[in-house]
């Protein structure tokens, strides 16, 4: 791995100091994107996927700050840069997408008002030039009349239209990188597929690379190139899509695939993976994961494990590190 | 849109219609207008031709036709303080209220909304808290100690601005202006300041709200996550926004300020309508106090009308709703 990676997250530490204490909602995550990739980034509520995707961006909510690591993008640092230059990575460089179209577009203005507004806010083109663009992005993302529509105002779209405009909007100054934040979420199951095939083919088209942050593992075994298991604002497992799902080695990722039904298979009832994950003010020590997880030894509760190659994955797990991984794997059938 | 006019032109009519019930009513049972008008030495004789004169006598269903039909002709009879056309003194009255109420209006949302916009964009900024805290003294002070305060200072200790009265008028039409004159916007000064005050803090306060609420939205966050400018996100996306309340409460808060410039207009004497109202209510002056009323229920209603039709101007959900339907 000669090649820069498109962005690449090294350490990234993200807290939010309250009146009472600091709570560390991201703890030294790092991961890479290469050009052209798609990244997936699993877990459940709360295990700081959001947030990263946030910090990247510089969009993290007051009082939430950056307070260690780094954040490349093609090499260079964005996480300590101006407000002023950060604004031309966001948008420009960087796409994003927030998981409800509902809500993401401006009630007041009409979509061609907001593309072209974005448009000309970062490249040097006259208006009746955005608004030619917009046209030709309304129907690469399949908004049928797109000419007649670019007037229209948000609530006269369905909700699957409004993310097609959004995902429009997001790719309109052809940036490298898409950061799509659960973009499906609010979405008819019917439409969700069709998004999400739309969003992968939109940016392989624009090469741009795509960070998939969701929590429903399908998505991710249709759609990503590697994927990065989150918990509790670190990264469990992070590999190839097909190592991660075929053959899991953190328990958590073993619970999670575990926890997807499926049609083949004696199963009839899932796994699930008993308890919740810490509140940020309550992470036990050791692995975050020990009090939940099958496994647990003495190790698990003392030091916190780092990640480590296994294979073409990096997997964060003692039971790994020492050699105990046949267990893991003993999980899903028992 | 036409349709809505037309409903709301209707609900209009009927509530000037309910308010002319109680002007109407108020001939009928506060006192007898007779013996506010005549001496103690006339004859009952005198008493009844003057009834039988004024349609007293009448039907109370047919006076109040008569009140109905004068009023829409602007005809709220004479005066029985002044013996002059009620219509007449408003019509001279008017343009000093109306003036005085549209300049405190302007000065209120002029001064209101950047410093709400202001104060919602900076939270924890040390001008904020203090604007914040100087917003309560608008609220909570009453209008005529606010007047009589800025007379104490600037009248009276600095002689910077005259206390009381227009000034110098212009007369255009029937209409008296005090604009063109020096004097005129001298005098004007300190009564729209008194006027505006409360108006200005609560503006000031409800767009502060209503740009809190906004700045969490997603589409303002979707709106930076496109980079667009702090001032586009601000001032276009998120202001248009915190219209529509806003609008509402100015709207309703103009009507308000026309009403209620009675206590501001007594501080600086100011020759207003609400002046007159004052001493139409010693004066038991009933026809002033009923085409006062008329006359204030009338421009309330404009407002709101004004008010509707502009929420169609901003926004766009609204009028497709009523394409719809």
């Amino acid at each position: 791995m000669t090649e820069t990676p498109l962005l690449s997250v090294r350490d990234l530490k993200v807290e939010f100091p309250t009146r009472r204490a600091t709570l560390t909602a991201i703890d030294g995550v790092s991961f890479d994107l290469k050009k052209g990739e798609v990244l997936g980034v699993v877990g459940e509520s709360g295990a700081g996927k959001s947030i990263t995707g946030s910090a990247i961006i510089g969009l993290l909510e007051p009082p939430g700050r950056i307070a260690g690591g780094e954040i490349r993008l093609k090499g260079e640092r964005i996480d300590n840069l101006s407000q002023a230059a950060m604004r031309k990575v966001r948008g420009k460089r960087i796409g994003m997408i927030f998981q409800d179209p509902l809500t993401s577009l401006n009630p007041l203005f009409t979509i061609g008002e907001q593309i072209t507004e974005t448009i000309m806010t970062h490249l040097p083109v006259s208006e009746a030039e955005a608004r030619k663009r917009a046209i030709g992005l309304l129907e690469e993302v399949g908004i049928p009349a797109a000419g007649d529509r670019l007037d229209a105002y948000p609530h006269q779209f369905s909700g699957g239209m409004r993310q097609r405009v959004v995902i429009a909007l997001a790719l309109c100054a052809e940036p490298e990188l898409v950061i799509a934040d659960e973009p499906t979420t609010a979405l008819d199951v019917s439409v969700q597929a069709q998004i999400i095939g739309l969003l992968k083919r939109i940016c392989n088209d624009h090469g741009a690379s795509v960070m998939l942050i969701t929590h429903d593992m399908g998505v991710i075994a249709e759609t990503c190139d590697r994927v990065a298991v989150m918990y509790s604002g670190r990264v469990a497992e992070i590999g190839p899509v097909r190592d991660v799902v075929k053959s899991p080695h953190h328990p958590y990722t073993v619970g999670l695939m575990g926890a997807i039904p499926t049609l083949i298979g004696e199963h009839d009832r899932l796994t699930q993976i008993p308890g919740s994950m810490p509140r940020l003010d309550a992470i036990p020590k050791g692995c975050p994961f020990n009090p939940r997880c099958a496994h647990v030894f003495d190790r698990c509760r003392a030091e916190r494990p780092d990640p480590i190659d296994v294979g073409a994955s990096r997997v964060a797990c003692w039971l790994v590190e020492e050699g105990r991984n046949g267990h893991a794997n003993e999980v899903e059938q028992a | 849109m036409l349709a809505f006019s037309i409903r709301r032109l209707f609900q209009a009519l009927l509530v000037m219609i309910v308010v002319a019930l109680i002007a109407f009513t108020l001939f009928r049972f506060v006192g007898d207008p007779v013996n506010q008008m005549v001496g103690v030495e006339t004859t009952p004789e005198q008493r009844e031709a003057l009834r039988e004169r004024l349609g007293l006598n009448d039907p109370v269903i047919i006076q109040f036709a008569r009140f109905i039909l004068n009023a829409a002709q602007f005809n709220f009879g004479t005066s029985y303080q002044f013996k002059q056309p009620v219509a007449e003194m408003i019509g001279k009255r008017l343009p000093a209220t109306l003036e005085l109420s549209i300049v405190s209006a302007i000065l209120a949302v002029l001064v209101g909304i950047p410093m709400g916009v202001y104060t919602g964009l900076n939270r924890d900024g040390v001008l904020s808290k203090f604007l914040l805290s100087a917003s309560l003294i608008g609220i909570s002070l009453p209008t005529f100690f606010i007047g009589i305060l800025l007379i104490f200072i600037f009248s009276v200790n600095l002689q910077w601005l005259p206390s009381f009265g227009r000034g110098e008028v212009v007369q255009i039409g029937w209409w008296s202006t005090g604009l063109l004159t020096w004097s005129g916007i001298k005098a004007l000064i300190l009564p729209a300041i008194t006027l505006g005050l409360f108006q200005m803090t609560l503006i000031m306060r409800l767009v502060r709200a209503e740009m809190l609420e906004v700045i969490r939205t997603d589409y303002i966050k979707f709106a930076r996550a496109r980079g667009l400018p702090n001032r586009a996100v601000n001032y276009r996306h998120a202001l248009k926004n915190t219209l529509v309340p806003v609008i509402t409460i100015t709207g309703l808060q103009l009507g308000t300020i026309i009403a209620f410039a009675i206590i501001t207009e007594t501080v600086f004497q100011w020759p207003g309508m609400g002046l007159l109202f004052l001493q139409s209510v010693q004066n038991v002056d009933i026809p002033i106090m009923a085409a006062y009323l008329m006359l204030i229920a009338f421009l309330f209603v404009l407002i709101n009308f004004v008010v509707d039709l502009l929420y169609f101007y901003v926004d766009p959900r609204l009028r497709a709703e009523r394409a719809i339907k």
